[in-house]
């Protein structure tokens, strides 16, 4: 009883308008709850949005590209005295170097210059421009726009990787170049574009870190990602609905079920293990293949599917199936006509969210040959795509990470973008999925 | 069991519907039901009476084997329908229980539409052949069901939507639309107002002249209104069976009449 208890035995609760002691108490503590709830939320934000903030900062960079852009008209008499010398690369440096001299004078740029601080700066020129004549024979004798990417340095020198005073001359870059460097960008020659091709392109070697693309190692994880769904949504739905509805309850259920747990727990990269053993060391099939990858991550994602659909499941409330079996359903229609339906929304959260995982996982990838493998090549066709070697997202990162070269790193930035912008477009397509399924009301 | 008897038996009395043996329900440990017997008429009302607690629901979900959904359930005895033991290993309850339609003491209508959820145990048996067909069942169960004027305009909404009492009618509606030969119906009236219950009652009424109608009440008065015939449950057994009329005014075991009276329960 209360301290106010009143002698009749009643509790006198005094005037509404003042709180009592018990009441402030109460209130509070419920304040300092919030505020609780407030600060961690905070810290959460704060957090994300320095993660987003390094992350932005370090890999915007890797979309930016730096090209000297130049208008050339080859004749056909300077295409065929080109082709017939001895050094043939020389000759067409040559002729970019005249075009490259007019464009100057025509700007009224005064800067000095020699074939070799060109090459330094733009690469092999004579060269890039050779391949496309070559190939496009039409274009001689029209005017034709040259985009030369410059060499890595440069593009440091533009990033601020690379600044005047520290810069030692190496066969790479002297400080001289630099000079016309800003020349050149004075004169619009030299200018930033957006860098498609760190999208669409493929792994270069390991001294073009300008040159590496993710876009093979994007269609690596892609084709990862579909064996995944293909293989773990149907195979886990279907476990969870018969372990959840159908199964009988007995030692043998039990004991599959609490091995579902545990194996959620295990570490990612013994399911890496157990993949290399079984599907590359016993069944033969190909090392660094997108199909092995996305076996040994369905093995990965299984349980987390599993747990999910099987919460979601228990979720449904009885009496829906009660209701069906009341009407003379059968179980198979009670589960499928309504519990399903019903539990949708979070089968597709688990299964989002086990994709989610297996897309950025790279330790299991490791040890089947998907890290440090070079991806010069596009999957021509789909069966090449699921059997041909390639990389994968966070495997290429993790690749790119390991260089020496400081554009590399910048890259390895890049791609954790590019990876990230794939699983919010993943977590889109859920969200948007989720509202279809939802309960219309 | 002697097969022979019970056909001959069956022969002579054809108006038992249900025929309940030595019934026992176990939960576990718990000793749920013990030893009933009883015998439902067909084109009846019976009602099953007692204090909370007693095993009038889990007697009632014997009868069409929902019992089966419950993994500690436990059934003995037998209980026939039209000298057909529901229990034998050939049975598939699903058939049995679009013969025996069942109504929750909760509404629990589906998450779909109001017409969906009639329209739904019509279509898993086949009962339509066409949609004219269908809208028709549906429009004639949702009048048996006294909720037709109600949703008639709005037969797409959810049937979620609807208020406790509108939902339970919507569940009686539902029951009623795979034209079961035996209902049951556990406390139908107990989230409705009077006006619902009367009607529901008149609904009750009138299904008697098809089925044979099993329904739980706390209401007494419920009970004296609908039932031709009385069980009165306590504690797991049954305590008195019979005319509705003589429970009620003149009980022969005391304790059936210190819970009409409103000494027990
Ligand atoms: N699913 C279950 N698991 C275990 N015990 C149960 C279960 N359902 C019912 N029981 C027990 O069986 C006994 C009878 O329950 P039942 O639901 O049949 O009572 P009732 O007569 O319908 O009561 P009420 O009028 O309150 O609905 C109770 O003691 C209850 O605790
Ligand atoms: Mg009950």
């Amino acid at each position: 009883m209360s301290d106010q208890s009143a002698s009749n035995g009643r509790i006198s609760h005094g005037s509404l308008m003042v709180a009592d002691p018990r009441t402030k108490k109460r209130n509070a503590s419920e304040a300092r709850f919030r505020a609780y709830g407030i600060i961690a939320i905070s810290i959460g934000v704060l957090f994300l949005a320095s993660l987003a903030f390094s992350i932005l900062r370090s890999g915007l960079p890797a979309f930016t590209q730096y090209v000297a852009e130049l208008e050339v008209t080859l004749s056909q008499e300077d295409y065929d005295a080109a082709e017939s010398k001895m050094l043939k690369t020389a000759a067409y440096t040559d002729i970019f170097i005249q075009n490259f001299s007019d464009a100057l004078d025509e700007r009224g740029v005064e800067v000095a210059y020699d074939s070799d601080a060109i090459e330094r700066i733009l690469g092999k020129v004579g060269g890039d421009i050779r391949g496309h004549y070559r190939e496009n024979l039409d274009d001689i004798g029209r005017p034709v726009t040259f985009q030369l990417q410059t060499s890595s340095r440069v593009e440091g020198y533009f990033k601020g990787r690379v600044d005047r005073e520290s810069l030692v001359d190496s066969r790479f870059l002297v400080k001289t170049d630099l000079d016309i460097i800003d020349a050149l960008t004075e004169a619009d020659i030299l200018t930033s574009r957006f860098n498609w091709a760190f999208i669409k392109g493929t792994d270069a070697g390991v001294d073009n870190p300008g040159g590496a693309g993710i876009g093979a190692a994007a269609i690596g994880s892609f084709f990862m990602m579909l064996v995944v769904l293909l293989l773990s949504l149907p195979i886990g739905v279907a476990a969870s609905i018969y372990l959840e509805e159908f199964a009988p309850q007995n030692k043998f259920t039990d004991i599959v079920e609490v091995n579902i747990s545990n194996l959620a727990a295990v570490p990612s990269i013994v399911f890496g293990i157990l993949g290399l053993s079984v599907f590359i060391q016993f069944m033969h099939m190909p090392q660094s293949a997108p199909l092995v990858g996305g076996l040994v991550l369905t093995l990965m994602t299984l349980p987390t599917i599993i747990i999910s659909t099987r919460a979601s499941l228990k979720a449904v409330p009885p009496s829906i199936r009660d209701a069906a079996l009341g009407i003379g359903a059968s179980k198979m229609q009670s589960v499928f006509h309504h519990v399903l339906p019903l539990a949708m929304p979070g089968i597709l959260t688990g299964t989002i969210i086990g994709l989610a995982q297996a897309l950025g996982e790279s330790a299991p990838l490791l040890l089947i040959g998907m890290v440090g493998f070079v991806a010069r090549e596009f999957p021509d066709g789909v069966v090449s795509g699921f059997l041909d070697p390639n990389s994968a997202m966070p495997a290429q990162i993790y690749t790119w990470a390991a260089r020496a070269d400081a554009g590399f790193y910048e890259k390895a930035w890049g791609g954790i973008i590019v990876l990230l912008a794939f699983l919010l477009t993943m977590n889109i397509i859920a969200i948007i999925l989720r509202r279809r399924f939802e309960r219309r009301w | 069991m002697n097969d022979m008897r019970i056909v001959k038996r069956d022969v002579d009395m054809n108006d038992i519907k249900i025929s309940a043996k030595g019934v026992q329900v176990y939960y576990g440990d718990t000793h749920a039901i013990k030893d009933v017997n009883v015998e439902i008429k067909d084109k009846t009302v019976t009602a099953f009476i007692g204090p909370s607690g007693c095993g009038k629901s889990t007697f009632l979900r014997c009868l069409n084997r929902m019992n089966d959904t419950i993994d500690i359930c436990r059934v003995e005895g037998s209980i026939q329908i039209e000298g057909e033991d529901i229990y034998d290993k050939r049975v598939d309850p699903v058939q049995l229980r679009a013969k025996v339609g069942m109504v929750f003491q909760k509404p629990n209508p589906f998450p779909k539409s109001i017409y969906d959820n009639v329209a739904y145990g019509p279509r898993i048996h086949g009962l339509a052949r066409t949609k004219a067909d269908l809208d028709e069942i549906v429009e004639k169960s949702l009048r048996r069901g006294a909720i037709w004027n109600e949703v008639k305009d709005r037969l797409h909404a959810p049937g979620t939507g609807l208020s406790g009492g509108q939902q339970q009618r919507l569940c009686i509606a539902r029951a009623v639309a795979t034209e079961p030969e035996v209902l049951l119906m556990d406390e139908p009236c107990s989230a409705l107002d009077p006006i619902a219950t009367a009607q529901v009652e008149e609904l009750i009424d009138e299904l008697r002249e098809n089925f044979s109608v099993v329904i739980v009440t706390h209401s007494m008065q419920q009970a004296a209104r609908v039932s031709q015939k009385t069980a009165f449950f306590h504690l797991g057994n049954l305590v008195e069976y019979g005319e509705t009329g003589q429970i009620f005014t003149n009980p022969q075991d005391p304790r059936t009449e210190s819970y009409i009276t409103g000494r027990i329960g």
